[in-house]
């Protein structure tokens, strides 16, 4: 066992990373989750005494903090990693070592956040956790209202992931550049593989800022510079323009992997080659620009010049155009084809409803006057998990009960995975749904209680009701892992009748992953093998 | 799909794709990941700048820049100067003179730490004779701190250079002429950053 456990501590293959980025992913999201549901708990009822309002305003920010960073952010590496050489016919990434010191010091960085529950100095003394928001506005985080370290280990554990992040993405746009297998052009890429470029150029863009915006406010705290400081002069609002310079790209960094899955298991659970597949790349790469262009729209209430206020509405409201074309091609993939409702695809059918909502409420908060009412509401919270849950998380999942075969040789069980499913569409529109109009109402988010009287009383106990479906439903998905890890059907090499290079290798992949590097011609390899007589290459 | 098509994949897959394609080359990975970093580099110190030249002016006492500042020309003239002193140590190792490599890969640092020398004496005056630090006022915060960020970036390409130069001296650089090119583009590319920042902080800002 201790020579299994080193294997792992010291592996710089690209499928091992793969597995801990993910595995370590689930353990945060089960962290964050917990704190979640206890705040769930202390909304339940009006003026309830659950939870003190610090130790609330701690759960909040580590919630989002954890959320953001450390679940869908090594997702999106882990994805990369274990897929994008299998599907480009590579051995391993173009920078092994590169990608284990990626792993490794973006897992230092998530322990470090957690280590301020113990050593944090803060409010509460000793073991005060970051309780400043996930986007941490100046100037609550300047030394003045912030003192103690808890601020500070939220600064370094995010400076910290996102030097790992960065690693990972330099790593995955170098492989898919350079280490292509023969025949396997950009046109005939997998549009996993498509979408995984696309997200890394935005990180080497989009998380320099945050970086920036960290240091310079560790340069405030520690030697009294006046980057953000009203006093002498600086401004508060610059941080939140450097925050959200990073923080808006960021949200489609985190969904366009959440695209790269349904992109792959649509058109296979369709049976139908990808509808507009140009388009679809088209589509990504012009939300990847749009989206660094319209980090404002979170800052409407601000108070901007009117002319700003139209551009970034505008702006905001335009990237609503290539993500309907997306929408429209998962559709036309679907259509006339012949639907197999395996778990991966009624995750991503679930997907593309709440997806779909998630961007119409978006169209509405990018109109600047909408967002004056509704800015810091329940709204806004229920908008945005509807985006990272309802779209995400849910195509996250289907990735999960898709490649999981791949990944260990089990299939996981449909059974479970039904339940899995139900359970949480249940859970999550109890909670989400609701909220909508608990913000419209007026209730404001990060508020830690609330009094009796003003219409929220319904819609937050639903809410707080959905919580215990959609825990039930991760209940579901553990123990489906659990259970068919030791006594899983064997998956067979490609369960799914599949169609990229991936499911060419054995199930788990060897660790060459390809004993002779394979050759295309076409975008759907495995079709022209299965069908010699009808190839794909044939129409290229 | 079958077990015996799956065993066969890889190798029918090569038949199918056999029939005469042209060559397949693809760039090298060095130099992709090498020109990521640049972008996000180039990123990282835009926001510096525009952190910098957003306060231009905005500090509430003194000193300001148009007091304190001097061009700093035989810097720049040393730092720019660097570039092609290592574009010739470069070209060396490409032809394999190694002796040549040497002397100029340490010229290059020579004229680098002359670089840094000056950045530490105008420093030392700025903070000696005019009470300027980074917590004085906006122009210390920011002047400080876009300057610093470049001179670090100077500083570890001078490590860089140095491992270079000591691995010249023990001869181990036969045959590295790739991965000395990587690190000639990142000196170049410090060089390049400084251009902008002499422009933003001793032209405009002064």
């Amino acid at each position: 066992m201790p020579s299994r456990l080193h294997e792992w501590v010291v592996t710089v293959d690209h499928k091992r990373l793969g597995i801990l980025y993910i595995a370590t992913a689930l353990i945060f999201f089960a962290v964050a989750g917990v704190l979640a549901a206890l705040m769930r708990l202390q909304l339940a009822y009006p003026n309830a005494t659950f939870l003190p309002p610090d130790v609330f305003n701690r759960l909040f920010t580590m919630h989002g903090t954890t959320m953001v960073f450390l679940v869908g952010m090594p997702f999106f590496a882990g994805l990369a990693n274990y897929l994008t050489p299998l599907m480009i016919g590579a051995r391993d990434m173009a920078f092994p070592r590169l990608n284990a010191f990626g792993f490794w010091i973006f897992l230092f960085g998530g322990i470090l956040l957690y280590l301020s529950y113990v050593t944090g100095e803060g409010l509460a003394g000793h073991g005060t956790a970051p309780d400043v928001g996930w986007f941490a506005y100046a100037p609550l985080t300047e030394r003045a209202f912030s003192r103690g370290t808890s601020t500070d280990y939220w600064i370094l554990s995010i400076i910290l992931t996102g030097i790992g992040t960065t690693a990972s993405a330099i790593n995955v746009i170098a492989t898919i550049v350079s280490m292509r297998c023969k025949g396997m052009t950009l046109a005939r890429m997998p549009l996993f593989v498509w979408l995984m470029l696309v997200v890394s150029s935005m990180v080497l863009f989009a998380l320099p800022p945050l970086t920036a915006g960290q240091v310079m406010l560790l340069l405030d705290r520690y030697l009294g510079a006046h980057f953000f400081d009203t006093q002498a002069g600086g401004s508060a609002v610059l941080w939140q323009h450097f925050f959200w310079v990073f923080g808006h790209p960021e949200v489609y960094i985190l969904m366009l992997p959440g695209f790269a899955c349904a992109s792959e298991i649509i058109p296979v659970f369709s049976r139908k080659p990808m509808f507009g597949r140009p388009a679809m790349i088209g589509a990504t790469i012009g939300i990847g620009m749009l989206s660094s262009g319209v980090w404002a729209h979170h800052m409407f209430s601000v108070g901007m010049t009117a002319s700003s206020n139209i551009y970034f509405a505008v702006a905001s409201m335009a990237v609503g155009i290539p993500t309907g074309i997306k929408i429209f091609n998962w559709l036309g993939t679907m259509y006339g084809g012949k639907i197999r409702f395996d778990t991966p695809m009624l995750f991503c059918i679930g997907f593309l409803f709440q997806f779909l909502i998630a961007g119409l409420t978006g169209v509405m908060l990018a109109v600047a006057p909408f967002d004056w009412q509704v800015t810091d509401s329940y709204f806004v919270v229920a908008h945005f998990h509807y985006v990272l849950l309802g779209g995400l998380l849910f195509t996250l999942f289907g990735a999960l009960y898709y490649w999981f075969p791949k990944a260990t040789g089990k299939m996981l069980s449909e059974t479970l995975g039904k339940w899995h499913f139900w359970l949480l569409v249940i859970g999550f529109h109890l909670t989400f749904d609701t909220l909508h109009f608990a913000g419209i109402l007026g209730m404001p988010r990060r508020i830690y209680t609330y009094a009796p009287g003003r219409g929220w009383e319904t819609l937050n106990l639903i809410a707080s009701i959905g919580v215990i479906f959609q825990a039930a439903g991760v209940a579901c998905l553990v123990w489906n892992i659990i259970r068919s890890l030791r006594k899983g059907k064997p998956a067979g090499n490609d369960p799914w009748d599949a169609w990229t290079l991936e499911w060419a290798t054995s199930s788990p992949p060897s660790d060459y992953n390809f004993a002779v590097l394979p050759e295309v011609r076409s975008s759907r390899p495995l079709w022209d093998l299965k069908h010699p007589e009808d190839p794909d290459w044939r129409y290229e | 799909m079958t077990p015996s098509i799956a065993a066969n994949a890889t190798g029918a897959l090569q038949e199918t794709g056999a029939l005469k394609q042209p060559e397949w080359t693809l760039p090298d990975r060095g130099r992709v990941a090498v020109f990521c970093l640049f972008t996000t580099e180039f990123a990282l110190f835009s926001i510096f700048v525009v952190a910098y030249i957003f306060y231009i002016g905005k500090s509430l006492s003194g000193p300001m820049p148009s007091q304190v500042l001097e061009l700093p020309i035989w810097a720049t003239i040393c730092l720019l100067s660097s570039s092609i002193t290592v574009a010739i140590a470069e070209r060396a190792l490409k032809s394999n003179q190694i002796q040549r490599f040497k002397v100029w890969t340490g010229v290059t640092i020579l004229l680098g730490l002359e670089f840094l020398r000056n950045t530490a004496v105008e420093w030392s005056h700025l903070i000696r004779d005019f009470h300027l630090t980074i917590s004085t006022n906006l122009f210390g915060t920011t002047f400080y701190s876009l300057v610093g960020l470049h001179a670090s970036h100077v500083a570890i390409g001078l490590m860089l250079l140095l491992l270079a130069f000591v691995l010249g001296l023990r001869g181990s650089m036969r045959g590295q002429a790739r991965r000395f090119e990587l690190l000639a583009w990142y000196w170049h590319f410090v060089d390049a950053v400084w251009v902008a920042v002499f422009t933003v902080v001793y032209v405009i800002g002064r």
